[in-house]
């Protein structure tokens, strides 16, 4: 059984089932009920009609919880065991289910629990798993989260840029348990793309691929982070990229330009170049400028430091921090590396170690560490 | 049984061999230590020893209550004289023994030079759930 091909009938089902009058909440517990009967039990008794069984088997836990509700409650619930036809199928129920997953109003990490599980097609344990919480704990934060949007209609224009965000956290966890979060989060934004048209998901979906295609490289023995410089570019992986610029291309050219597009342009800067030293900085410092137009990210700016000095040397660099929030991650490392770029190498060691202190991830912590290491070495008699 | 190995930034006995810190090391040395981290928690894998293991921030700060209506009291960051916890692992293992033996060999990764660094470990027995056989 392919449990991808499964994943995918998830949102169309739940479809189904809020249009022949189940609330979303109850739907989509049906159907992640039917999914991991689906999961137990197609592998050794494969259906003929994969959709048809699980709204089948979806609709019977649905009738099944509605009645034992109904009778918990001591009173009469007239529960159709045929559906009534009800509307039309939508073609954008998927799309509507976007928009409600990552509603406005959810607290970002039930956004993308919930998004994982009613537009993903993951179980509440693959997503527990992925997060590094108890399956009990990510329960709770789902039924939290729809309760939180119970009684929001499911047939209005939601927030793209939720929904964009949300697909970008899920991105950024990258993989955790049995499930690749990364390949997650391009399949989903990939659909979405597809589904609204819109230039910032296709921008958003070029800028995964493009980071998706350094996979491989960015890590050396021992899970060692290895930067953007001193990577492999022949282990970068061509298709990605090809397709994640044509993506981009396409974006680019209907003139709405947004803040994933400004960063997949500096994506593809960077996968064009076939050396580090081939870099086209200046057009990368001409993207972050649009880029922090855009936003007004001090993020941002930091990381506009980095390609500035690239561009005009380490003293432009370290002028472009100007006005930069010191206290912002990573901004003791950026300060350490044009530093070490302009031949200050005690305050660039001091620095590194300075910028390990406040690393956020054990990867970084270590990389820095390491750097500050070598910058000593380097100094040492 | 499991126990936690904690692993101090600074605080309890003193050390027994100077190692200062690891961005004063080469950087073979640092992957070294690195590496033979993560070849312990694999090993404890394999013999289905290990629970988990995390590494924590040396930044943070202290917080209590202080009354009703106000914000919580933080005092921070962590003064440089103070014992500063810097991760843990738990480990699931038959005995205190087998618990302080592979505290001991974790305490011999390597620092500079690929010499053991001899740091301190806590070692600390979980509180359990009472028996149900009693008597």
């Amino acid at each position: 059984m392919n449990e991808s091909l499964l994943r995918e009938l998830v949102p169309a089902v739940i479809g189904v089932l809020v249009r022949r009058g189940a609330d979303f909440a109850s739907a989509e517990d049906a159907v992640q009920e039917a999914l991991i009967r689906a999961l137990d039990t197609w592998p050794a008794d494969p259906p003929r009609d994969p959709k048809a069984w699980l709204v089948a088997a979806a609709w019977r836990r649905f009738l099944d919880a509605a009645r034992a509700e109904a009778s918990r409650r001591g009173r009469e619930l007239a529960v159709q065991a045929e559906p009534p036809p009800g509307p039309p199928p939508a073609t954008d129920d998927t799309l509507r289910l976007y928009f409600l997953c990552a509603h406005p109003t959810l607290p970002h990490s039930s956004a993308v629990a919930l998004t994982l599980r009613a537009v993903g097609g993951l179980t509440t344990r693959q997503i527990a798993a992925a997060h590094l919480v108890p399956e009990a704990t990510m329960a709770q934060r789902i039924s939290r989260a729809k309760r939180r949007i119970a009684g929001l209609p499911l047939d209005q224009p939601g927030d793209l840029g939720t929904v964009l965000r949300v697909l970008y956290l899920v991105f950024n966890e990258g993989y955790g348990g049995d499930v690749d979060l990364a390949a997650e989060a391009i399949r989903l934004t990939r659909q979405l793309a597809a589904l609204t048209g819109e230039p910032e998901a296709a921008g958003l979906l070029a800028l995964m691929l493009l980071h998706h295609a350094r996979r491989a490289s960015r890590t050396g023995p021992g899970g060692r982070l290895v930067p953007l410089a001193e990577q492999d570019r022949s282990r970068w992986d061509t298709r990605l990229i090809a397709e994640g610029v044509a993506i981009l291309q396409a974006a680019l050219a209907r003139d709405r330009l947004g803040e994933y597009q400004a960063q997949a342009a500096i994506a593809a800067l960077h996968a064009d170049a076939r050396s580090a030293a081939e870099t086209d900085w200046v057009q990368i410092v001409e993207w972050y400028d649009e880029l922090l137009r855009l936003t007004g990210s001090p993020v941002v700016r930091l990381n506009r430091a980095v390609a500035v000095g690239e561009a005009d040397g380490p003293r432009a660099g370290l002028a472009a921090l100007d006005g930069v929030d010191p206290g912002l991650p990573r901004y003791a490392a950026v300060t350490a590396y044009l530093h070490e770029r302009a031949g200050d190498l005690p305050l660039a060691a001091e620095l590194y170690a300075e910028a390990a202190r406040a690393a956020t991830s054990v990867a970084e912590r270590d990389h820095l560490t390491r750097q500050a290491a070598r910058v000593r070495q380097l100094l040492a008699p | 049984m499991k126990y936690l190995i904690l692993k101090h930034y600074r605080g309890g006995p003193a050390p027994v061999v100077d190692c200062g810190t690891m961005d004063t090391w080469t950087p073979e040395e640092v992957d070294a230590h690195v590496q033979f981290m993560r070849d312990f928690a694999a090993r404890l894998e394999e013999t289905g020893e290990y629970v988990e293991g995390q590494g924590l921030s040396p930044e943070g700060a202290f917080v209590r209550y202080d009354g009703e209506g106000r914000p919580p009291v933080t005092d921070g960051p962590f003064a440089e004289t103070k014992d500063l916890i810097a991760g843990w692992m738990v480990i699931d293992v038959d005995s205190w023994d087998r618990a302080v033996q592979l505290a001991g060999e974790l305490s011999a990764a390597p620092g500079p030079g690929g010499k053991p660094i001899h740091e301190w470990l806590e070692v600390r027995p979980f509180l359990t759930e009472p028996p149900t056989v009693t008597e």
